[in-house]
């Protein structure tokens, strides 16, 4: 077992435990989709691509009363160490829901009855926490897209790691740490949109891991932040 | 000139708050008026906006839209409109009342493919959108060149009262015509004088965001400098 934390409180890569990983956001990377984004979370690399409003097919899926919304998340075979079966798996079928369950509640897709959105997200290089990066991109990529939208989505996960509350899990941290705990928050509304929990916390320490990990994400909501207006207005004028 | 205090927002962004009205792309969380889309924002008269700087094309009753026929029905043409939405022109419209599924063949008059200028007659959430020909300068586009450009640029291209638009006709002596869903069309005796709005066209859907956009469309035009300034900042 490798030392996840060493005594005065570095971890295994060495960041502090309140210390996110190098987070950086690129709008509108694909030429072909309504709206894109490209992640790079820590090691994660993570390629979101929306499109719609449009049709729905299955035509049997439509809503008369609202517009549906469809995520696919699927990892790349290369994105690990081990080829992964392309098929999605029964962790990628779950992540997919969980993600369409907590971009839902920012759109407004009362406007659009009878379409679908489409969300596809890529893993192209898979390194823990995953699912919070997805998320993050997914948002900037909806927004790019001029969905209607009620907040961002901003995902961060925090979890507990050599009996210590730590910001942003790593790979290793969660096969090896005593929990994980994703979280995604609408931060200007202050409204939680997914809060999973893998492990073990004491009601103290369950609180002050949900109070990291929103921390996180308003750390994650500025870069997404930054990203747009690079994209939308670079010109910098007000 | 009234005060418009306009600034750059993105989805979530509080944009003010108090007692005003939310208008278009805003929705209200108590007091505050919260922007749903990345664009610029504006307040004007108590009312609170967002001109989106991105999103597809819904339509609106009495938009003016250019639209290609995709298919037919025994009734109706299809139309896509650059939307999520089909649109419909029903055949009473182009053949009259007395028009007769037996008797009148639908694709001696519009064929797949062709290009239609057309009115929204009726547009709600329960229905895709009718159109209509029956007004002046609407009906099927004969000759010239098709450009897309994003919705949202629209009113940028047509410019304050027109003048974007005025500017590049002007110039180029071209007929453009524009549809509210980013479908325009450009026609024009001389090749040169195509080009050159083509060109301009797509300059403005290119720097839509940018202040001082017809002095450098007039620029880029050779057109010298004239009274008729429009920036998205005065």
């Amino acid at each position: 077992m490798t030392q996840l934390m060493t005594e005065d409180g570095i971890r295994c890569d060495g960041r502090r435990v309140d210390q996110l990983r190098n987070i950086s956001i690129k709008v509108g990377v694909l030429k072909n989709a309504d709206g894109s984004a490209y992640i790079e979370f820590g090691k994660n690399k993570i390629l979101a691509g929306v499109f719609g409003p449009r049709d729905v097919h299955p035509k049997h899926m439509a809503n008369q009363d609202t517009g549906i919304l469809r995520c696919r998340y699927h990892m790349s075979p290369f994105s690990v160490t081990e080829r992964k079966n392309p098929a999605p798996s029964r962790r990628e079928i779950e992540i997919s829901k969980v993600l369409k369950e907590a971009l839902q509640p920012a759109l407004i897709l009362k406007d659009f009855p009878r379409t679908v959105i489409d969300v596809f997200v890529e893993v192209l290089q898979a390194d823990g926490g995953s699912r919070c990066a997805a998320l993050d991109a997914a948002a900037v990529a909806l927004a790019d897209a001029g969905i209607p939208m009620r907040d961002l989505v901003s995902a961060c996960a925090a979890g507990k790691v050599a009996d210590r509350i730590v910001l942003d899990v790593n790979n290793e941290e969660d096969q090896e740490g005593q929990a994980d705990m994703p979280v995604a928050i609408m931060p200007n509304i202050g409204k939680v949109t997914l809060m999973q929990l893998d492990g073990i916390l004491t009601p103290d320490e369950y609180k002050t891991c949900l109070q990291t990990a929103i921390g996180g994400c308003r750390t994650v909501y500025e870069v997404q932040r930054r990203a747009l207006v690079e994209k939308y207005f670079e010109s910098g004028e007000q | 000139m009234m005060d418009v205090k306009r600034r750059y927002v993105i989805p979530g962004d509080v944009i003010a708050s108090g007692p005003l009205r939310p208008e278009q792309n805003v929705y209200q969380d108590g007091d505050r008026i919260i922007s749903t889309c990345v664009g610029i924002s504006e307040i004007f008269e108590n009312a609170v906006r967002v001109i989106p700087l991105t999103g597809v094309y819904v339509p609106k009753t009495n938009d003016l839209v250019i639209g290609k026929v995709i298919g037919t029905s025994p009734l109706s043409w299809e139309f896509d409109i650059n939307s999520c939405f089909i649109g419909f022109l029903p055949a009473q419209d182009v053949f009259g009342r007395d028009y007769s599924p037996t008797k009148d063949e639908l694709k001696q008059r519009l064929n797949i493919g062709d290009l239609v200028a057309a009115r929204v007659a009726n547009f709600d959430r329960s229905r895709d959108p009718l159109l209509t020909v029956q007004d002046r300068d609407l009906g099927k586009i004969d000759s010239g060149e098709l450009i897309e450009i994003a919705p949202s640029k629209v009113p940028r291209l047509i410019g304050k009262r027109g003048s974007m638009i005025q500017t590049i006709e002007m110039a180029t002596r071209a007929m453009i015509t524009i549809g509210q869903n980013g479908w325009v069309v450009v026609s024009c005796d001389n090749s040169e004088g195509l080009l050159k709005a083509v060109e301009a066209v797509k300059m403005v859907d290119a720097l839509a965001h940018t202040p001082n956009l017809t002095e450098r469309v007039k620029s880029m035009l050779g057109v010298p400098e004239g009274e008729n300034n429009d920036t998205i900042n005065d």
